[in-house]
């Protein structure tokens, strides 16, 4: 029984940064005044989680505390209060869906709905195959192209049922669609023609 | 509609290089020196009477909270913290300076920085924004190896550094002093006020936190003359701004306008209009999640201006159009607001942390209709019981969707109260 339901029951027994990380955590730590070194957690516990398969071990925990000087409940505080830190392990694609307010008027409930028509996972859950976590989320920031969906570090954009169902298909065969948004626009520009700029518009 | 010789933000779709030799050919970066020679207090002067107010939401003229801070530095040093952590619903507007202006930023960070007498700056950006942040961290890499950066920065005898630092998913550390809290290896939980942060900001020392927008138009402003930004938009509602149209319209996007464009022009002209036509419209939030919604015929003739927004009881907010039109089920889309709200609480005051449950759960019977009429008064009381009664915003800005909607929508709720107790008889008599 865990401590906490958020963090992993099954812990490893060591964790160490790897070469190239130390020297980043140097890197990090010079970027705040002397003596502030516990501005670096955050940018710290999410090096740990990029190098331990996208989830944070308690030993990352202690370690990062015996770095910063800080106490262990101190990080383990900062590590569970924000919603990005995975203290339990996920699939290798984390789908992370926007369904707040302009993301469900512009159909996220489609996209949850093909996601859960394939996998049959909810919020929170992983597939059979272990390699899909769903995680409903909270506003992403990308509301002009909506819905959104972010597959660990990439937003996918404008998703409907179907777009979101030949994302999954280029998932599971390991070669991911180009990122961004699905409908072919290239940013934030009016579908069909931007409004504005037209002089500074690329030739087709 | 505003020119586009008047847009300040040429790059706004990512058509053209977002790096330094883009950005140059552009205008930024040109003879910053020559601004800095300007003074401390006259870049100040200036942006004040540029009459530009914080595009962040809440609509401080920038000028004078640049003004606050001290004017003689003293054993603490100063500080500018440039927030962004863009996530209030319906607003996308600094990601986008971001991935494909990120020299309109930096550039904003050296002057205004100056401005206030600090050396540094953080830019603290959400979490989320990963390849945004990697494009920005570039640009800041390819200022120091230019010499914009660093010891003598853009060869004004300043030294100016900026420092990138990524959030972990956290709305409430938009809120300046849950930003700096989180910049120092805590929790964002807001801070009382007073001191402001301009007196004990970051790490105790004098410090400006402003939005993304609001440092990336001061180059321009400056280059162009304050003038010319304050002949733009309206009185006391100066410039143009970038809009986010999202929603139930037939194009959504992102584009600078002019302040005090009506709404109405501003979704036909850019947006595509309503989906199925003006009269499909059933309410517009305008300015991101928190501010209250209008209803269609208010719709018709407001124009998008902090004052003119004020005066309708809603607020300009970050410029975040949320459109939703006939075929919304209107209590849910505000329902899942609270749900919003609700999730991001920090947990640190108690009507905050427990009335946004609160008011989340009384919205989700309201959807379904599982009420008595009387407790709409009463949700709308316990609104009121969290607004003005918390450390930060966040109370207030999880209390307006709703009153707006109890505003606007009252008849809307009642009837399905009604229908649902019809229901509810007949299932009894069955």
């Amino acid at each position: 029984m865990s401590i906490d339901a958020r963090i992993a029951d099954d812990q490893p027994d060591s964790f160490a940064f790897t070469k190239e990380n130390e020297a980043e955590i140097k890197r990090i730590i010079a970027k705040y005044p002397k003596g502030r070194q516990a501005s670096a957690v955050m940018p710290l516990l999410d090096l740990a989680q990029r190098q331990h398969d996208n989830w944070i071990p308690m030993r990352a925990i202690e370690l990062i505390a015996n770095k910063l000087d800080m106490a262990e409940i101190r990080v383990l505080e900062v590590a569970t209060f924000y919603t990005m830190y995975n203290l339990k392990p996920v699939g290798k694609y984390f789908l992370q869906a926007c369904t707040t307010t302009p993301c469900w008027l512009r159909g996220s409930d489609s996209m949850m709905r093909c996601i859960k028509d394939r996998y049959g996972i909810a919020s929170g859950e992983t597939s059979d195959c272990g390699r899909f976590t769903l995680l409903e989320v909270e506003c992403l920031g990308a509301c002009v192209n909506a819905p959104i969906l972010q597959v660990n570090d990439d937003f996918y954009e404008d998703l409907d049922y179907a777009s979101t169902g030949a994302l999954l298909d280029s998932l599971e065969a390991d070669a991911p669609l180009p990122v961004g948004s699905v409908s072919g626009r290239s940013g934030s520009e009016a579908d069909g023609g931007a409004t504005s700029l037209a002089a500074l518009k690329p030739a087709e | 509609m505003l020119k586009d010789e008047d847009r300040i933000f040429t790059n706004l779709y990512g058509w053209a290089d977002p790096g330094l030799a883009g950005a140059k050919k552009r205008g930024d970066w040109s003879n910053t020196a020559k601004i800095l020679k300007l003074g401390h207090d006259e870049i100040v002067e200036r942006v004040k009477a540029s009459g530009l107010r914080g595009r962040g939401g809440a609509g401080f003229p920038t000028g004078l909270k640049w003004s606050f801070m001290p004017k003689e530095v003293g054993d603490r040093p100063h500080f500018l913290v440039v927030n962004a952590d863009e996530s209030e619903p319906g607003t996308c507007k600094d990601r986008d300076i971001i991935r494909n202006d990120p020299h309109k930023l930096l550039e904003g960070c050296v002057i205004a920085g100056f401005a206030m007498r600090a050396h540094a700056a953080y830019i603290y950006i959400r979490g989320e924004f990963v390849n945004e942040a990697r494009r920005l961290q570039s640009a800041i890499d390819e200022a120091y190896a230019a010499g914009l950066l660093g010891d003598n920065a853009a060869k004004s005898g300043w030294k100016f550094d900026i420092y990138l630092h990524r959030g972990a998913g956290a709305y409430i550390c938009g809120e300046e002093t849950a930003l700096i809290e989180s910049l120092e290896g805590k929790k964002g939980q807001p801070r009382l006020k007073p001191p402001f942060p301009a007196g004990a900001g970051l790490y105790g020392c004098p410090t400006t936190v402003n939005n993304v927008e609001s440092i990336a138009v001061v180059p321009t402003i400056l280059r162009r003359g304050a003038d010319w930004f304050a002949g733009l938009g309206k009185d006391n509602n100066t410039g143009s701004k970038l809009f986010c149209i999202s929603g139930h319209v037939n194009r959504p996007c992102n584009v600078e306008e002019e302040m005090g464009i009506p709404l109405r022009d501003l979704i036909e002209k850019h947006a595509g209009g309503v989906r199925g036509g003006w009269d499909n419209l059933l309410a517009v939030i305008p300015g991101g999640s928190s501010t209250p919604l209008l209803p269609q015929d208010v719709c018709s003739t407001i124009t998008m201006d902090f004052d003119a927004l004020k005066d309708a009881g809603t607020g300009l907010g970050t410029a975040g159009v949320i459109v939703m039109d006939k075929s919304t089920d209107i209590v849910k889309a505000i329902s899942r607001l609270s749900y919003f709200y609700k999730h991001e609480s920090c947990g640190q005051c108690t009507p905050c942390r427990e009335g946004t449950g609160w008011m989340w759960r009384m919205m989700e019977r309201l959807v379904r209709g599982e009420a008595e009429i009387h407790e709409i008064d009463t949700l709308e009381q316990v609104t009121r019981q969290v607004e003005g009664h918390t450390i930060c915003a966040l109370g207030d800005a999880a209390a307006w969707p709703i009153q707006g909607l109890i505003k606007n929508f009252r008849p809307e709720i009642e009837r399905r109260i009604v229908a649902h107790r019809a229901a509810s008889a007949v299932e009894a008599a069955e």
